[in-house]
């Protein structure tokens, strides 16, 4: 039904490969909010409550605006417990979302003229007339289901429900199969409950943290990277395992510079350590676990000697933190990390960490981990969802045991021309999420995508995956809309409000009047009893005994605790697992046919000539999407390639110099990435921030669209991900067994010659 | 009065949300800054050191910039802030060339433009916009002069250095190790 055969990304042609480095520009549109003007003092500006839509992390703050109505600051709140009133880089420069030139401005619909295709500006109409024909000609011939929802962030949840209500339950985020499926998993697993995030750490009354690649600092999970630094005050331990040194080694008290890929190893003779020396609690592992026999006959071949050399740690080293660690039990956390999704067992690593925990009893204790209590918003009254014939559970849940929540690249097979199985999907929204970037295998993305009828793309930016949308419609960003309130779980229960603090800039809408118009539109009146999201959220707020006006003048509102913080002495606790204890053998992980212990299995070595590609975090980026906001590109608009002196050396490389990037697959960077040579990264792997090399450079009405600071700017490693490995617990992708190998000639040009 | 800046090195985790903080704070253009990171890293993998360092003016006690200005646009405030008056500055970049820390800059207004530990937040009793976010607790602002501030105290228990001291401008701004 689709007028377009092919769906070209609509770009000007030519520049995807053409790997030129543009000067970051320094748009005269920009300059102007900041001029020499007299300086307003706090008092002389208006505050309204926001909560940042920078990162998940979601910290409440303020937005402080003057006379004139423009957006000055954003500021942290005092009272919010994810920032303690201080927001990160991110945060502090998340005004340049709302200021961004390149932002999407109109709705935009796809258009062929002399077989070129473009987009036009249409109304919202004209752009919800195209979006409820397709959908209604798709539910027609394949049915409601085979419509699929992408989402991210809190603009999400507007457009799932609305889908739900519609009949479609086809749905899944790149958060969790790409991120933290895996971390969860092996928490319920063991403890029988899930993370969640804030993730409730005892981070400030804890005497020693380990993290286990996981690099605070460099991550910005605020309110964690403000607590570690209380510890470093405290002289509290921190131990970091990361084959980089990251910035989180720098603070540490000790670093172990692991072989990539090997943590398991090291994690199970931590344990073989712990047990053979008796520093474990042995009351609490008594009173609480389930299977520490069997678990002390397994780790036993995991020997800190066996483990020097799989993972290159001296065993005296492993020896020794693992006594540090006990030393401090159960004021201890094995740091569960957020995107976990490395190696393909990592429901397994998880589990290992999370063993480790139990055995040092640091779950629910002081110092531990704590309880968190969060407080229940009840929903809406609205009639009961119609049942869908099928959803994303049909197609993961079968295949892995643990996937709680829709797996994203199964969804993308389902969509291919070559799938036949009863899930066929032939429609694709994407909403505040860019596939290119966040989920790996993109060549299968664009062929799933060229096998659509209609695709839908919603986002603030004219991100990658907008060049391949039938019709795109421009969001608001936070600082401009109402989104749903925070519910968050920490130490004591909380809600906070974002609230619209200026009117949308330019012809965007925020997402939950898109997600309603859209309902309202395909007959689903009976799911919207309200008109404005904001009667909606103050009828949750009153059940719960405050209100809109209320969170307005505070902007976060704590309620008491009704449930202990800690296991008391001894106290008789029910986990919800199946026997009712801490699972160190897990009783369903038998039953499925997965290892009921973590069991040490080899990964994959780069072949001669690679290296192993690790990717991370810039403190002040969260990954593409805050790649062109100006004030956060001004702190960093270019990606480094990591490397070695050694490798350096071998590749003839210097300083500064461009080199692309080719994985064993002959897959090729589109564009050039700088190299950094520096002792932080060891000589088999390269790292580089994950993000960057974005092709997003749209045609609208003849006149180029693009994110025009972060264009090009460096390689993307989502282009290079190869050799996914898949988690057989809970479908997580994992991302962490690529390889590339260093070009320092431009490939693109010599393909052009021969 | 002797306003002055500690910054402890073993937590700074080079985030530069102090940059943007100023940024947002003082309308510094897009493209400039008061403020900035300084990455220091030495060893040989895996015995390396690394540590970040939030540098901006380090408002000196004897401070070349004020001391080559033609015109007295670059003076000497309350609390030693140095500070540039704009409407007498004539941008000839005589105060550029004579900071040895490179912490001044031209604004395109037409002026030099510095960091001026937010004096307009300072008279308010708060601290400078990059103290105040920083998310770390790493930066400590204060008063010199009073034996029981918080950065006198700190300055006596904890080893400290400055940036170039052989350039002989006592700054002001201290790194706590």
């Amino acid at each position: 039904m689709s007028k377009f055969n092919r769906r070209d990304f609509i770009k000007i042609s030519g520049t995807a490969t053409a790997g030129v480095a543009l000067t970051p520009a320094l748009s005269s549109g920009i300059g102007q909010i900041f001029q020499n003007e007299k300086k307003l003092t706090d008092d002389q500006l208006t505050k309204t409550p926001t909560i940042c839509e920078v990162c998940f992390w979601n910290c409440a703050g303020w937005t402080y605006t003057d006379p004139d109505n423009k957006i000055i600051k954003v500021v942290g709140n005092d009272k919010d417990p994810h920032s303690n009133g201080r927001l990160c880089p991110r945060g502090t420069g998340g005004l340049g979302m709302y200021y961004d030139e390149n932002r999407l401005k109109k709705p935009l619909v796809r258009v062929e003229e002399n077989g070129v295709q473009s987009f036009k500006e249409v109304s919202w109409d004209e752009a919800f007339d195209v979006i409820v024909d397709n959908m209604k000609a798709i539910d027609e011939k394949y049915g409601k289901e085979s419509i699929a929802l992408f989402y991210h962030g809190k603009t999400g949840p507007h457009f799932k429900h609305m889908m739900q209500y519609w009949g479609s339950d086809t749905n899944a985020k790149p958060a969790s199969a790409q991120c933290l499926i895996t971390r969860e998993a092996g928490y319920i697993a063991t403890y029988g409950t899930g993370l969640a995030s804030p993730e409730p750490t005892d981070i400030n009354n804890t005497e020693c943290l380990v993290l286990i690649g996981n690099h605070f600092g460099e991550n910005m999970h605020n309110g964690h990277v403000q607590e570690i630094s209380k510890l470093i005050d405290r002289k509290g331990t921190i131990i970091t395992v990361d084959p980089r040194f990251s910035t989180a080694a720098a603070h540490s008290t000790h670093w172990l510079p692991i072989k990539p890929s090997t943590d398991l190893a090291l994690l199970l003779a931590w344990t073989n350590v712990i047990i053979n020396e008796n520093l474990y609690d042995k009351e609490y592992v008594a009173r609480y676990t389930y299977g520490f026999d069997e678990l002390k006959a397994h780790v036993q071949k995991y020997t800190p000697e066996w483990a020097q050399t799989v993972t290159t740690i001296p065993a005296g080293d492993i020896y020794k933190t693992a006594r540090v660690m006990a030393n401090a039990a159960p004021k201890v956390i094995i740091h569960p990390g957020r995107h976990t999704a490395w190696y393909g067992d990592d429901t397994q690593r998880t589990r290992a960490m999370a063993i480790l925990n139990a055995i040092l009893g640091s779950w629910g204790r002081k110092g531990g981990f704590y309880f968190p209590e969060n407080i229940k918003l009840p929903n809406h009254p609205h009639p009961p969802l119609p049942k869908p014939k099928w959803s994303w559970r049909d197609i993961s849940q079968g295949k892995h045991k643990l996937a709680f929540a829709g797996i994203t690249n199964e969804i993308v097979d389902c969509a291919l021309p070559e799938y036949d199985g009863p899930y066929k999907i032939k429609g694709m929204f994407f909403v505040a999420t860019n596939p290119l970037q966040a989920i790996p295998k993109e060549d299968t993305i664009k062929k799933a995508i060229q096998n659509q009828d209609f695709v839908l793309a919603v986002d603030t930016m004219p991100s990658e995956i907008t060049g391949y949308a039938d019709v795109v419609l421009p969001e608001a960003t936070f600082l401009e809309r109402l989104d749903d309130i925070r519910v968050s779980q920490n130490k004591s229960p909380n809600v906070a409000l974002r609230y619209p603090a200026v009117k949308p800039k330019y012809d965007s809408k925020p997402g939950w009047w898109i997600a309603r118009e859209l309902g309202i539109r395909l007959g689903l009146h009976d799911y919207y009893h309200w008109e404005e999201f904001e009667e909606y959220l103050d009828w949750q707020l009153k059940q719960i005994g405050t209100s809109i006006s209320e969170l307005k003048e505070v902007g976060v509102k704590h309620f008491d605790r009704k449930t202990p913080m800690y296991l008391n002495e001894n106290e008789e606790y029910w986990f919800n697992t199946n026997t009712g204890k801490i699972e160190l053998v897990s009783t369903d992980f038998q039953e499925w046919g997965y290892d009921p212990l973590p069991v040490y299995k080899a990964h994959d070595e780069a072949p001669a000539g690679y290296l192993r590609l690790i990717y991370g975090r810039l403190p002040m980026h969260t990954f593409g999407r805050t790649l062109n906001n100006p004030n956060l590109n001004d702190l960093k608009n270019e990606p480094k390639l990591w490397v070695n002196p050694k490798v350096a050396k071998i590749y003839y490389l210097e300083n500064n110099q461009e080199v692309w990037l080719q994985n064993p697959e002959g897959k090729v960077s589109s564009f050039p990435i700088k190299v950094r040579i520096t002792e932080r990264i060891r000589h088999d792997s390269v790292f580089m921030p994950h993000g960057f090399g974005n092709k997003g450079r749209i045609k609208v009405d003849g006149k180029i669209l693009e994110m025009s600071r972060a264009y090009g700017r460096g390689i993307s490693d989502a282009e290079l991900l190869h050799n996914i490995k898949i988690d057989p617990e809970t479908g997580g992708t994992g991302m962490r067994n690529s390889f590339v190998t260093i070009l320092t000639e431009n490939p693109h040009t010599k393909a052009v010659e021969s | 009065m002797r306003y002055a800046m500690a910054i402890e090195v073993n937590k700074c985790v080079g985030c530069a949300d102090c940059v943007v903080a100023c940024q947002t704070e003082n309308n510094v253009p897009i493209g400039y800054s008061r403020d900035w990171i300084v990455e220091r890293v030495s060893g040989t993998y895996p015995d390396i050191f690394l540590h970040f360092e939030s540098q901006r003016c380090n408002h000196c006690e004897d401070t070349p910039c004020v001391r080559t200005c033609p015109t007295g646009a670059s003076f000497i405030d309350v609390g030693g802030i140095v500070k540039v008056t704009h409407d007498e500055c004539i941008g000839c970049g005589a105060c550029i060339e004579s900071c040895p820390y490179d912490a001044r800059y031209f604004h395109p207004d037409g002026y030099v433009d510095k960091c001026t530990f937010c004096d307009h937040r300072v008279k308010e009793g708060m601290d400078p916009a990059c103290v105040s976010v920083c998310p770390t607790y790493c930066m400590h602002f204060g008063d010199l002069d009073d034996p029981d501030s918080d950065i006198s105290k700190l300055l006596k228990k904890r080893e400290n250095f400055t940036l170039l001291p052989e350039a002989g401008t006592a700054p002001q701004i201290f790194y706590l190790k």
